[in-house]
């Protein structure tokens, strides 16, 4: 139920977001997800994509610094209360790193949660403990 | 005077080697006369050494003792700019065999000659260099300092062949290609600047490849200043004996000294390159043991001799003697050069101590740039750090915990705060595989 994202360095200067999605685009790999977290002189680029074996190859050929971390996609409800209730649940008290929401654009009552704990394992048994639907890396790329 | 350090694996008589254990007499009977022929050259043929000496109304003549170079005036930098290109040339262009020049970041650069002679004794310096570390005529040597008109590469590569090894000529540049050679070639010996060799650590590691799995034994390295720390970490991550080479190209280019297999310091060849030891304030010259400018005039060099040279090197000379049983003398491996050293804020600080700091922080050894500025009349120091893969985390918080680490290891040393600022891998500048460690944007200049 882990779903491998990868997570880039880069400086903050002007054309290196450029840089790495050209180098996955030539590679033919479709990113599925990004998020831009920002420290002012750096960043981290958070991405989901289809390949991400060959996406890490890719960048590190072009001397793009990137690791691949476990994060774990869960379902929430779209309504009122649905992010609420899951962090209700007794894994909404362990660490948390960040979190994102992952892009559907075919669902109006799902939707679907990136959450990166410290402890994966220790999250997923929690969760699928309190019924919270995880989803796997195939169900993420429909 | 050991004798297994006459003979080669095979057996073979080395002259050159033997020079290296002079009884101590004679090594001075063979400076004293070097020295006499090499002033007696530089007054007859360069203007500029003659006026010098003229003005301080001395003859060649008076050099009677090696005690009477300190009659002699300096040569600056300054000096090889100011008569760019060939002011300073004793010989001929048509005695001259090669040319090389330096880099010339700032304004032009400065133009050596060597004549066939010169070449000789060049190649026979690095090669009684290599010898001195272990080298042999069946290593495989790749040489990745830079080819051209730089020193470096050329200045090595003539003592290999010397020497007799089989020369990979690669230069610098193209990482992954370079480490592909060492394993596929079988590599069992390097040469090259030693941040160009943390980066192929780094990159090997990246790719997967445990150097210490091939057959490089040794390394020789040189070119710019760097620390035990430095070499400690060399020799961890890559499992092999990392060895000192000394040089500069106003002299001659690397093989002005080496270190041996003792790592105690580096061996002067001194049959053709004469140290001093000068206080760099009273320009006063310093008994050995005690720590000052180093100070070099060539010995035997026809197209341009060069006479007490300041290197702006900082060392001291060792006179104990040395366990190898070398009779030539060694400076300690210079850490510092003066021309690095930069006062922020009333203090000095030398880029090795920033070098310190950051494997005290992190045990690795990222590349690194250090940016002077002034803003409101207050300097600033910016240290810019390449930051791997093994540094890396996915977490923001981490990475801040980073930054801290870093910057409070090089406060903790100089005792001023500095801003750390992390970057990409491959984003600070290096020339000819050589890092620039300082740059300084202060307009008004330091209190230097
Ligand atoms: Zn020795």
């Amino acid at each position: 139920m882990k779903i491998p994202q990868i997570s880039i360095f880069v400086s903050n200067r002007p054309g290196r977001l450029h840089a790495v999605c050209k180098s996955l685009a030539d590679a033919d790999i479709n990113l599925l997800s990004l998020t831009l977290a920002d420290s002012g002189e750096f960043g981290l680029i958070r991405i989901i994509v289809s390949n991400p074996e060959k996406a890490v190859e890719v960048l590190s050929e072009s001397g793009i610094v990137a690791t691949v971390t476990d994060v774990i996609a869960c379902e929430v409800s779209a309504l009122k209360g649905g992010l609420a209730k899951l962090l209700s649940t007794p894994a909404g008290s362990l660490q948390i790193d960040y979190m994102y929401a992952y892009p559907t654009c075919n669902q109006k009552e799902i939707a679907i949660m990136i959450l990166r704990f410290r402890d994966p394992d220790e999250a997923i048994s929690l969760l699928e403990k309190a019924g919270v639907q995880l989803l796997s890396r195939k169900e993420l790329l429909v | 005077m050991k004798s297994s350090c006459w003979n080669d694996q095979n057996g073979l008589f080395l002259p050159e080697m033997s020079l290296d254990f002079m009884p101590v007499e004679r090594l001075k009977q063979v400076q004293l006369q070097r020295l006499q022929a090499t002033v007696s050259l530089a007054y007859e043929k360069v203007p500029l050494f003659r006026s010098r000496m003229d003005e301080k109304k001395v003859k060649p003549s008076d050099i009677k003792s090696l005690k009477d170079i300190a009659l002699i005036p300096f040569t600056m930098k300054k000096d090889l700019r100011d008569t760019y290109p060939y002011g300073l040339f004793a010989a001929e262009m048509k005695q001259v065999v090669r040319l090389h020049a330096s880099s010339g970041t700032t304004g032009k650069p400065i133009v050596v000659g060597y004549t066939r002679e010169d070449m000789e004794v060049w190649s026979q310096v690095v090669k009684r260099g290599l010898l001195a570390t272990g080298y042999t005529k069946d290593d495989i040597v790749q040489n990745f300092y830079g080819y051209g008109l730089f020193t470096g590469g050329l200045g090595v590569h003539g003592g290999l062949e010397a020497l007799g090894a089989a020369v990979i000529p690669v230069s610098g540049g193209n990482t992954e290609r370079q480490i592909m050679i060492m394993k596929d070639f079988e590599v069992t010996a390097i040469a090259g600047t030693p941040s160009y060799f943390v980066r192929i650590i780094d990159v090997a590691e990246r790719m997967g490849i445990d150097l210490r799995t091939l057959k490089i034994k040794r390394g020789l390295f040189g070119a710019e200043p760097w620390s035990d720390g430095m070499r400690d970490y060399i020799e961890e991550r890559s499992g092999i004996k990392a060895y000192d080479i000394y040089g500069l190209s106003e002299i001659i280019g690397p093989g002005v000294g080496c270190e041996c297999e003792c790592q105690n310091g580096i061996h002067i060849f001194e049959d053709h390159f004469y140290p001093e030891i000068i206080d760099p304030e009273t320009l006063e010259p310093l008994p050995d043991g005690q720590e000052g400018e180093l100070v070099i005039s060539t010995l035997s060099k026809q197209a341009m001799p060069i006479l007490r040279y300041r290197t702006r090197d900082i060392t001291a000379i060792e006179n104990t003697p040395c366990s190898c049983g070398r009779t030539i003398r060694r400076i300690k491996r210079i850490g510092r050069r003066s021309d690095d050293m930069f006062i922020i804020r009333g203090v000095n600080v030398f880029p090795s101590q920033i070098e310190t700091a950051l494997l005290r922080a992190e045990k690795a050894l990222p590349h690194y740039q250090i940016v002077l500025d002034r803003k409101n009349h207050l300097d600033t120091v910016e240290v810019k750090v390449e930051v791997s893969r093994d540094m890396m985390s996915d977490s923001m918080s981490d990475m801040d915990a980073l930054n801290k680490r870093f910057s409070h290891s090089i406060e903790q040393i100089l005792g001023i705060s500095v801003l750390v600022t992390l970057c990409e891998p491959g984003s600070l500048p290096r020339s000819e595989g050589k890092a620039k460690r300082v740059i300084d944007n202060r307009t008004q200049g330091g209190s230097l």
